[in-house]
Order: C-alpha cells, then sequence, then structure tokens
C-alpha cells in the first residue's frame, strides 16, 4: 500500500567515526506503506544507517526525520514508534510464545487487556493457537521467524526496520515470510528492509544499493534493471560493485 | 515502573527455568559452606599418634593417659621398639610418636630430669608444628604440676587468651571469606553471564532498540540477582550460626547492609565484565579466574596478608573481598559498630562507583 506520504525522510545524512566516513550524505526518501530494499555489500554503511534510522546512534549532520521525528533530538520518540528484527529472531528460547510477547509487549506499555486481546488475535491468525504455552525452543524455525516479525509490529509501529530477516532460513519459509511482510505494508506499517538475497530485492516496491558509504543506486527493481540493461537484479548489484572497482 | 517490573518478572523465569542457575544459586552456597566449615579445617581433633614407652612406670602411664585423654589425640598403637616407629609413620595413619626414655620416673624423681621423644610426620609441615606444640603443651602442664610444692625462683608465666575466638574455631575464618567468595562469584558470574546471553541471543538489540533505555536495561536484568544473592548472604549467616555455632555479636542490620553493598559491588563488576566480552563462556572464565582465585588467595581468606610480599600486599588492597572480610568479622565476631568500619566500607563504596563508571564508559562507546 504505497502512497505519497513521506515517513522517512533523509538529506544529506552523514555519519562519521574519527575520520572515517560511514555514511556520506545519504539523501532518500521512504514512503508510508512502502516496502523499501536497502542492500549493499558488508561494510558499505547499512547497518550504520540503520542504527541512526532507529535512533541507536547519532548522526554527525543532515536533516533526518523518522516517523515524524528528528532524528538528532527525538530519539527516544523514534524508538517508541518503530519496530525491529534482526536475523536472530531475538526471541526467548525458555519463555513460551505466550511470555515472549507478553514480556516484549511490555516493553512498549500496552495494557495488559489490550496485550491479551491482540495476542489471541494474533495466534488465531498464524494458527498457532495451540502453541500458546510451548517454550520456543520447542517450535520450529519457520514458525519462530514469523513469531518474531509479529512481535515486531505487535505495538503497531509507523515503520519496522527488518535487518536480514531471512539469513539462513530456506527457500519456502522466506516466500512465505515475505507474505506476512506484504500483510504488514498492506495495513500500511512501512517495511524497511536489507538482504543478502537478491531474489529479495525483486520483491520491493524500491531499492536503495548502498557502496562504500554512498547510494549508488535507488529506484524500483525494473527501473534498475533497465537502466543496467541487465535481466536482474544481481547482475545490478555487480555492476554497480564493479563500477567502483 | 510497569515496564520494569514486566522485565524483572521474565528475568525471574529465566533463572527459575535454568537448572544450572538454580543449581549455582542455591546449591553452591549450601555445599561450600559445609565443605570448608567440615572439611578445610587447620583444628586438631583426633590425630592418631603411636607411643613407644621404654620405662612403663605410673609417671609414664599418667603422662600417656593425660595426652591421650585431651581430646587431640587418639591412641593408633603401642610400639615395642623404634625399630617399628618408621614403619608406623610409613603406614600412613600415624601422625606422631612419643618415646619415653628408659626408667622415666626413677630419673625424673632421682634426677629432675627425664627425656621425652617428639617424632612429627612432617610431610604435613603445618600438622607436624602443630600436633608437636600441642604435645608439648601437654608435658609441660604436667611437669608444672608435680612442682606445685616446690618453689621454684623466677617463673614467668604467660596467660595466653584468645580473643574473640576463644576455641581457635577454624569456622570462625572461614565464614565470612566463604560469605565473600559466594557473593561475589554468584553476583558476577550468574549477572555477567545473563547479560552476555542477551547479546549472543541477538535480543539485547532488540532491548536497545525498544523505548527502555540502557540503564533500565542493566537494573532490570541485575534486580532479581541482588535479591537472590541476599537471600544467599541469610542462608550463609544462619548456617554459620546454626551448624557451625558462629555468632554475630554486631547488629544483624549493619552486617545485612554491607552485605547488600558488597553484592552491589560484585554486580558492578559482573556488569563490567559483560561489557568487555560477546562471549557467555568468556564471561564465565573471566569471572572464574579473575574472581575466584584472587579471592581465595589474596583476600586474607585462607593466608594472611602480612606474612605475604609487598608486592603481593600491594595487590590485595586491590581486592574487593579483602575489605569486605575484614567488615564481616568485625561485626560478626568483635561486635563492632560502623564507626570502626567506614574506612573499609567507603572504599567498597568508591570501588563500586568506579566499576559502574567504567562500564558505563564502555557501553557508551560500544552504542556509538
Amino acid at each position: 500500500m504505497k502512497t505519497d506520504e513521506k515517513i522517512i525522510t533523509a538529506r544529506n545524512l552523514v555519519k562519521k567515526f574519527g575520520h572515517f566516513v560511514a555514511n556520506d550524505h545519504l539523501n532518500f526518501d521512504v514512503y508510508r506503506g512502502e516496502v523499501f530494499g536497502f542492500l549493499g555489500a558488508n561494510g558499505a554503511g547499512k547497518t550504520t544507517a540503520i542504527r541512526i534510522l532507529c535512533g541507536l546512534s547519532e548522526p554527525t549532520s543532515g536533516e533526518i526525520m523518522v516517523a515524524g521525528f528528528d532524528a538528532h533530538t527525538q530519539r527516544d520518540l523514534i524508538k517508541k514508534n518503530i519496530g525491529y528484527m534482526s536475523q536472530k529472531f531475538s526471541l526467548y528460547d525458555d519463555l513460551t510464545v505466550s511470555e515472549n510477547i507478553r514480556f516484549y509487549a511490555g516493553i512498549y506499555e500496552i495494557s495488559a487487556k489490550e496485550i491479551r486481546s491482540r495476542t489471541d488475535d494474533l495466534l488465531k491468525r498464524l494458527g498457532f493457537e495451540h502453541a500458546k504455552n510451548k517454550l520456543i525452543r520447542d517450535i520450529p524455525l519457520g514458525w519462530k521467524q514469523k513469531l518474531a516479525f509479529s512481535i515486531a509490529i505487535f505495538h503497531r509501529p509507523q515503520i519496522v526496520f527488518l535487518d536480514e530477516p531471512t539469513g539462513g532460513v530456506d527457500p519456502i519459509t522466506r516466500r512465505q515470510f515475505w507474505d506476512l511482510i506484504y500483510e504488514a505494508a498492506q495495513g500500511g506499517i512501512t517495511v524497511f528492509v536489507t538482504t543478502h538475497y537478491m531474489d529479495e530485492a525483486e520483491y520491493c516496491d524500491r531499492v536503495s544499493i548502498m557502496v562504500e558509504g554512498r547510494i549508488a543506486a535507488l529506484d524500483t527493481p525494473d527501473n534498475l534493471k533497465k537502466s543496467f540493461n541487465v535481466a536482474n537484479m544481481d547482475e545490478v548489484f555487480r555492476k554497480l560493485a564493479r563500477n567502483i572497482e | 515502573m510497569k515496564r520494569f517490573w514486566g522485565f524483572v518478572i521474565k528475568e525471574f523465569y529465566h533463572i527459575f527455568r535454568d537448572k544450572r542457575t538454580m543449581l549455582i544459586l542455591f546449591g553452591m552456597p549450601v555445599v561450600q559452606m559445609l565443605l570448608f566449615g567440615f572439611v578445610v579445617t587447620n583444628e586438631i581433633k583426633d590425630i592418631k599418634i603411636a607411643i613407644l614407652d621404654y620405662s612403663k612406670d605410673n609417671v609414664t602411664r599418667e603422662l600417656s593417659h593425660k595426652i591421650l585423654s585431651s581430646g587431640y589425640f587418639v591412641l593408633d598403637q603401642y610400639l615395642d621398639n623404634s625399630g617399628q616407629i618408621e614403619a608406623a609413620f610409613r603406614k600412613g595413619n600415624v601422625k606422631e610418636v612419643v618415646v619415653f626414655e628408659p626408667g622415666f620416673a626413677e630419673k625424673v624423681h632421682k634426677l629432675g630430669k627425664a627425656n621425652v621423644q617428639i617424632l612429627a610426620d612432617a610431610s604435613d609441615a603445618n600438622t607436624a608444628n602443630l600436633i608437636s606444640n600441642y604435645t608439648s603443651a601437654i608435658v609441660m602442664d604436667y611437669v608444672r604440676k608435680l612442682n606445685v610444692n616446690v618453689i621454684t625462683p623466677m617463673q614467668i608465666i604467660p596467660e595466653v587468651r584468645m580473643m574473640y575466638n576463644e576455641q581457635l574455631k577454624g569456622v570462625y575464618m572461614f565464614v565470612p571469606g566463604i560469605m565473600a567468595m559466594i557473593l561475589l562469584l554468584i553476583s558476577a558470574l550468574l549477572t555477567s553471564i545473563s547479560i552476555v546471553r542477551e547479546k549472543e541471543l541477538g535480543t539485547m538489540e532488540i532491548l536497545l532498540v525498544s523505548p527502555l533505555k540502557p540503564i533500565q536495561i542493566i537494573i532490570g536484568k541485575v534486580t532479581p540477582y541482588v535479591l537472590l544473592s541476599f537471600i544467599n548472604a541469610g542462608v550463609i549467616i544462619l548456617l554459620g550460626n546454626l551448624v557451625f555455632g558462629m555468632p554475630v555479636q554486631g547488629s544483624t542490620i549493619l552486617l545485612l547492609a554491607e552485605c547488600i553493598l558488597f553484592i552491589i559491588l560484585a554486580l558492578s563488576l559482573g556488569i563490567f565484565i559483560s561489557t568487555s566480552t560477546n562471549s557467555q563462556q568468556t564471561a564465565m572464565f573471566m569471572s572464574m579466574f579473575a574472581l575466584m582465585l584472587p579471592t581465595i588467595l589474596l583476600s586474607g581468606f585462607i593466608f594472611p596478608i602480612a606474612n605475604m610480599p609487598l608486592i603481593l600486599q600491594a595487590l590485595c588492597q586491590l581486592m574487593p573481598p579483602r575489605w569486605f572480610i575484614v567488615i564481616v568479622k568485625n561485626i560478626m565476631l568483635k561486635g563492632t559498630g560502623f564507626y570502626y568500619i567506614w574506612f573499609e566500607t567507603l572504599i567498597l563504596v568508591l570501588m563500586t562507583c568506579f566499576f559502574i563508571f567504567l562500564s558505563y564508559k564502555k557501553f557508551k562507546i560500544r552504542l556509538e
């Protein structure tokens, strides 16, 4: 459900560590309800940028607004309005499904009553009702991943950041996971996703590719393929990397 | 506040569902307490000895009886000749052999002088030293009683009194030491492991991205351990009192307050360790080696600091348990008030601040 409303704007985002420039004048917008792919090789500056957008670290300079809040001065407010999930899934093995939900939801100060009704809804939707009181360590990997994503958007954030969410997961589960992502985007949540898998880049509404601290390309997958005159995203990526060398 | 309690409850789930943690938390204090209390002791009790009596007269019999009825020694066997002495020691049961020369009573009465030889198994030097001293003392005591009626010219008799531990009980030494060791180890070990585990699992990332402040995360993680370690301190004091008769002469409230201070110090150490590593295993080894060995060796727990080389003595001053043990001994044995331990307390407070400050710095750098 892509809209025209900008939910993330970055103007000349710069992050320096000493003399090293990790993010060199990044400029991009992300629209509400969009699935935005954030690609780049390791060390290209992806993680640094995500940490800034999540309110974890302060940018050196630039105007950055996330969910309507300033990344310099309103980092606490940003944190309240976003969700986050990494490839580690980050659920507690020794807690049950419902305990995990209750814990994470509690952090976002959702009332106990609300948590209960949303939990029931969620488990019904995922078909996990029977697993409510099972320990996380006893449920299959694919379920864990779905649950981790559902928990990341449980507090109904405006944006959810997914940091290589499908790392180490088999193709079928990955495909199912992308169904969940689309569902969330349909519901109006903006999805900001990093990935190593180039086939996944094709699923995004728009893709930005970072090379050595700069955004080297930003467009829809189709336009990118056209302008680089190649058949798939993998080749776009390789061409960009080669240009730099 | 509700957020905070949710966090603490989650932490309790982790603790109560992990058998290993539970074992360390509640099994270790009791086992160590009993082990140290019963096994590691330098008290003399029921040491097996052999007696080689060439004289077999009323004086040697009386003297033997006195030695054996002291409670320190029990008779393993009577020997017949000096050839059997070596064999008795070699067998290992006998730690000491007492030899009375022939014609003992006669010599005592006629010459006013007779020889008794004390042979001790010095393959265990400390014990040998102790038991030979005890035996000499018993013999000297006997001689003095023989001489009651005789006025000996010039005599200086030292009256020795062991203040605060009249019976020289080893437990009095060990309880404060064990308390320091257990509180330090459990608090530091378990907190560092539990924080590092969140890093390994990746849950720490989620917590940092959430609206929780880092300080809230740390306090939430540490609070359960403060509570449980505090219960442990109580169990140790109680066990010391009920099983080993270790008194608490001073204020119990002061003692518990000092325990809380020490627990917080240990937790800050644990937090510090957790900021320096990302693997549970490293955290565990760091806690074990960096904390356990120094606690045992350099805190005055077992080995007196005053006897160490100067460099080690200086090193000892840096060990938190060294100060805590002094505090605990003062309160439990001497019954002193805060006035006499304010300096040690201040040092513990400063150490705590130091480690919290250091962890805070490291944590910030890592976040950036």
